[in-house]
This record gives C-alpha cells, sequence and structure tokens, in this order.
C-alpha cells in the first residue's frame, strides 16, 4: 500500500477517480466514460488499499503489479494513475491528443504505471500467468493484479490462461473481472452467456469471491480475503459493477458502452460528482 | 490441386496378388540425406550449455517440447522449464510476461502453430514492446509429409510484416548452434525456423561461420547467383557442385537472416557480372526470401539480367513421404539442377 494520503477515505477516492476519468473525456467530448465510472471504485480499492508501489518509482521492483487487460479502460486507470500521483495531474488535459502520454487504448511504452499494452482484448490474463511465473522464480512475494472485464470471457485466451493459472498453482495471482454486462454490440449476456461465472472459476482451481464491485467495504473484504487465502490457487474476484456508476442520467443511457456526451453534460455531470458527500 | 478422394490410386488397379507391397512413407520426414554426416538436436544442446551461464534463460513449450529438441534443456535444466500445455496463445502470452519480469523465455512449438494461431499475441504482447522472447518452430516450409495441418509454408510471409521481429531461417546444424548465442545476446523478439532431431553438417567444410544479420558467400561463379535460405542453401550447394561437372559455375549465397535482410550484401552480389539470379527458399512464392530479394532489387538500381524464384506453389500441398514432396514440389536437389540448367539455357 502506498503510504500517502491514509487520512483519505476510499470513498473520496473513488469520486476524484470519477472527477479525473471525467475531466479526460470533457477533453475529447466521447469516450469509454460509463466502464471508467462503474469501476472506479475497484480502482480506488486497488490503488488506495490492496496494491503497493512508490509513485515516484512506477518499476519499483517490490511493487504489485496491476495490469490492465482492457486496453480500452485506459481513461479509467489513468484516472487511478493520476490520483495515485504516478501520472501529474496537470497531464490529464493532454488525454488522447497528439504526442500525449496518454493515448485512448492504454499501452505501456506511453504510460508510467501501465504495466502492460491491452486493447487486443484477451491477453492480461496469460501476460499475468507469465509475470506470476516469473516472481515466483526470483522468490517475489509481489502480487499481479488483472483486471479484464466480461467482454474478455469471450476470448479463448483468457480461458487457456485460468486453467494454466490454476495448473500452475499461481497463488500471487488476483484477477479481477469487470462484469458491467455491456459489450459492444449490446448486453453481455446477449452477446455471450458466460455464466454461470463463478463455477467456472472454481472448477479450474481457482479461490472465487463475487461482490458488488461497487461497494467499496465488500471490495475491501474481498480483497483482503483474496491476498491472505492461504492455498496453492489464483484467486478471482468477480466485480458486478453498474455502467456510468454515479452520474444517474448517464447511467440511464441503454447503450453506453462508448459514450457521446454533449458539452453541457460534462459540467452536469461533474456537479452531480462533486456533490456527491462520501460516507 | 490434391487429390479427389473419389479417384482410387491408380497402383491399386493391379489385381491384389500382383500389386507391389506398398510400405507407409508419411513418417520419413527427416531432412538428412542416408549418407549425410548429422548432429543430434543441435538447438537443444546449443540452448541447455548456453543456460549453464546464463540465469535469465527459461524454456516454455506448447505440449512439443520433446518434438522441438526442447527436452535437451528440460533434462538439463528442469527448473527452468515451464509446460504451458497445448495453448498457443497462452504461450506467447505468459512469455511476455516472463520477460516482462527480466527473463528470456525460449518458447517452442510448431511453425504453423505460432504463426497462424498465435500471430496477434506474438504482434501485441511481445514484439511491440520489443521483449526479449525467442520464438523457435520446428517444421518450416515443407519439412513434414503431415499436409498442410503441419506444413508451415507461408510463416515468413505472415511474420516478416511484423515490426521488431527479427527472423532466421537457418541451413544445418553448425548455422544452428553458431546462431543461438546470437540470438540470446540480440535484445528483443526473435523467430528461428527450426530443424530438429538429427540435422544435417553441411557447412563446415566451407568454413562458413553464422553472423546475425548478414548473408555469406558460401561459394563464388560466374555464371549464376544463387540466394538461399534453410534448407535450400543445403540442396543448392548440393547442386552448384553437380552443375560443376557440367561446367556450369553457380556462386551461393546464404541469407540465413530473412529480417532484417541484408540488403547491401544482396544487392553487391547481384550487382556484379551478369549473372542469373535465384531465389531458392523452403517457402510459398508468395512473401518468402524471393519476394524481399525482389522487392531490394526493385528499390535499388541493380538489374539482374535474370531473376528466378525456385519456392513452393501458393498452394496447400499434398501428403506423403518428404523425399517425395521434394521432389514434386521443386526442392530436391535434382530438380534444382533441372531448373538451373534450364534457366540458364533460356
Amino acid at each position: 500500500m502506498s503510504s500517502i494520503g491514509h487520512n483519505i477515505s476510499l470513498h473520496e477516492r473513488a469520486r476524484r477517480i470519477r472527477r479525473h476519468a471525467l475531466r479526460m473525456g470533457e477533453v475529447q467530448g466521447q469516450g469509454y466514460i460509463a466502464q471508467a465510472l462503474g469501476i472506479a471504485d475497484v480502482l480506488a480499492v486497488s490503488y488506495f488499499h490492496a496494491t503497493a508501489y512508490r509513485p515516484d518509482d512506477p518499476e519499483w521492483e517490490e511493487r504489485d503489479r496491476f495490469l490492465l487487460s482492457i486496453g480500452h479502460y485506459a481513461i479509467a486507470l489513468y484516472a487511478a494513475l493520476i490520483e495515485a500521483k504516478i501520472v501529474p495531474e496537470d497531464e490529464l488535459e493532454s488525454y488522447g491528443t497528439d504526442d500525449s502520454r496518454l493515448p485512448m487504448s492504454g499501452m505501456a511504452a506511453y504510460t508510467p504505471g501501465m504495466e502492460i499494452t491491452g486493447g487486443s482484448l484477451g491477453h492480461g490474463l496469460g501476460i499475468a500467468v507469465g509475470m506470476c511465473l516469473g516472481l515466483k522464480r526470483k522468490r517475489s512475494s509481489s502480487f499481479i493484479y488483472t483486471l479484464f472485464s466480461d467482454g474478455e470471457l469471450d476470448e479463448g485466451s483468457t480461458w487457456e490462461a485460468a486453467m494454466s493459472a490454476g495448473s500452475h498453482k499461481l497463488d500471487n495471482l488476483i484477477g479481477i473481472v469487470d462484469v458491467n454486462q455491456m459489450q459492444a454490440d449490446g448486453p453481455s449476456l446477449g452477446v455471450m452467456n458466460f455464466e454461470p461465472l463463478a463455477p467456472k472459476f472454481e472448477a479450474f482451481g481457482w479461490y472465487t469471491q463475487r461482490v458488488d464491485g461497487n461497494d467499496i467495504d465488500a471490495l475491501v473484504v474481498a480483497f483482503d480475503k483474496a491476498r491472505r487465502h492461504g492455498g496453492p490457487v489464483p484467486r478471482v474476484i468477480i466485480c458486478d459493477t453498474k455502467m456510468a456508476k454515479g452520474v444517474p442520467f448517464l447511467e440511464a443511457r441503454e447503450r453506453n458502452h462508448f459514450l457521446r456526451v454533449e458539452p453541457g453534460e460534462w459540467t452536469e455531470a461533474l456537479k452531480i460528482i462533486d456533490e456527491r458527500v462520501a460516507p | 490441386m490434391r487429390r479427389s478422394k473419389y479417384v482410387r490410386p491408380d497402383f491399386l488397379s493391379a489385381p491384389a496378388g500382383e500389386r507391389p507391397r506398398l510400405t507407409t512413407s508419411a513418417m520419413i520426414a527427416s531432412i538428412a540425406g542416408p549418407d549425410q554426416p548429422t548432429r543430434a538436436a543441435p538447438f537443444g544442446h546449443a540452448l541447455a550449455a548456453l543456460a549453464r551461464n546464463d540465469d535469465r534463460i527459461v524454456g516454455m513449450s506448447a505440449d512439443l517440447a520433446k518434438y522441438t529438441d526442447l527436452h535437451v534443456f528440460r533434462a538439463a535444466h528442469p527448473d527452468r522449464f515451464y509446460q504451458m500445455g497445448m495453448a498457443e496463445q497462452l504461450l506467447m502470452m505468459s512469455a511476455a510476461g516472463m520477460a516482462r519480469e527480466g527473463f528470456q523465455p525460449w518458447v517452442t512449438t510448431y511453425a504453423v502453430f505460432a504463426s497462424r494461431r498465435a500471430y496477434d499475441f506474438i504482434c501485441l504482447a511481445i514484439a511491440e514492446e520489443e521483449l526479449d522472447v525467442k520464438i523457435v518452430c520446428a517444421l518450416p516450409g515443407l519439412t513434414t509429409g503431415y499436409g498442410p495441418s503441419h506444413q508451415a509454408t507461408e510463416d515468413l510471409a505472415i511474420l516478416r510484416g511484423m515490426p521488431n521481429l527479427t527472423i532466421i531461417d537457418p541451413c544445418d546444424a553448425l548455422d544452428i548452434e553458431q546462431a543461438i548465442p546470437q540470438i540470446a545476446a540480440h535484445r528483443g523478439p526473435v523467430y528461428m525456423r527450426l530443424l530438429r532431431g538429427n540435422v544435417p553438417l553441411v557447412l563446415e567444410e566451407y568454413g562458413y561461420s553464422f553472423t546475425l544479420g548478414k548473408a555469406k558467400r558460401i561459394r563464388d561463379g560466374r555464371d549464376a547467383l544463387i540466394i538461399s535460405s534453410g534448407i535450400m542453401t543445403m540442396r543448392v550447394l548440393e547442386a552448384a557442385k553437380l552443375l560443376q561437372r557440367d561446367g556450369v559455375d553457380a556462386a551461393v549465397l546464404h541469407v540465413p537472416t530473412i529480417k532484417p535482410l541484408d540488403e547491401e550484401t544482396i544487392l553487391s552480389e547481384c550487382g556484379k557480372q551478369n549473372r542469373l539470379v535465384v531465389v531458392a527458399e523452403n517457402h510459398t512464392l508468395v512473401g518468402g526470401l524471393g519476394e524481399a530479394v525482389a522487392a531490394t532489387l526493385m528499390r535499388s538500381a541493380v538489374r539482374p539480367s535474370a531473376f528466378r524464384q525456385i519456392a513452393l506453389p501458393d498452394a496447400f500441398l499434398e501428403a506423403g513421404a518428404l523425399p517425395t514432396l521434394h521432389e514434386r514440389y521443386g526442392l530436391s536437389t535434382e530438380r534444382v539442377v533441372a531448373s538451373l540448367k534450364a534457366w540458364l539455357d533460356e
């Protein structure tokens, strides 16, 4: 865990992550905003409760690695990296612009703290398997967190990786599935029925939990249990999240996989986020 | 054109008692001739030896360690071998992860599976990041009689388009043994076409040595210049000896590094004298060494008097015994000699 800002609540972290994401979205007028708002609570718990890192040294050898398999969610991770002070806040105005360190899709070579290049879906979990094997060779006690989406469950490579993680007894791997029920072509379960999901991971030998991914207290418990579980098995936290969580008029949009937001609506969305009172 | 399943083979038309005794030949998959000196598993032994002094090296395979000579490494360094199962996408992803943690993974499978099935994972997880992963693949081009499921006749065409990837097509055991330490010393992704099992040893007598990125003239000659890679260098050297008896003087330029291509040496050789230039490769005539050399010439002012290709046809090839198929598709020494003579007579 980072030693900075222990007096700031996780709810406030999540609120700020949403705020950073909205401000970046405003730069381009569109983007994967609904995903960023939906996953903000998971990112708050990941970066401000569960993972060890050094803001001034993103490649610190003993850090926990957080892998973004869904390159499309880059705006969400940038928001978390800004809040974690790995990326300077003033850089958010460069989001998606030419020569920016914050391109529209997440790429390792561009951004401090971006561990892998995602975007071609179904890569993250397999790369995590190799990194976990590598960490074990180095006798490292670091964890690999990998955030992937329900859409990535369509990719066979995700399941190759899931099976191998169980087979290789990767107890340093923590998968996080964002089940937000929305893909490019529409509701996820309509694209490909991946349920029942938890039993699938259990059958592959994973320690499996399923939580409300917008319930910070539940997430804290789940991340703690994932880290402390004693078995020689990989761990997965299936997070049911709500697209555009926190901004009701965006939550209500039926097709919010890729949001186009009118200029005035950004101010409205930021106002709603800013008025939220942290419990 | 493939055979039709509706047409019985001609040899079955003879009465049962008079038929010749039929033997199974598809299992004959060695590229070594009957009297050729060979070395066993040169890749496996070279990697195992190198790993003794390099802790970064790990081996990973997709259920084909035994068939890619990686079992030699596995036996020598069992704790450094990772079995990733019959899952080539995972093989490439996990190798990328290993490389990210500072190791140098050497991954093995068949060339068909790496190039056709795992392309996106080599491209995005490994090459885009310039990760230090070595991809060593058996059964390149036409080196098995198992048909298109196992014949990687287009692997170079597929992989040459990938930025950052170095591509090696060695000729024999000596080439492989010398290439391994140089590939390890090169930082970045490398794809090597593997000759496995008892691999011929032919380049020793020519005083040849492998240099990554360099083409090497193995013999000189005034009538023709044969530019070749992989096992075709072996074949054209044999062909050149036979042609010599008929008074034909053929030079051979071996190009084991397909990418980046040693354009300087190729252009220098192509610009010398007024020779027929032939590119010979164990690959379809689409997108391999032949077209790479042609493109190099196109971008230069060098114009050979004639330019020809010895390569596999743009087709899915038949199943059968390797010697039969090499003869059928023009890769045998005899067919190379015949092609050269015909072109020189034009």
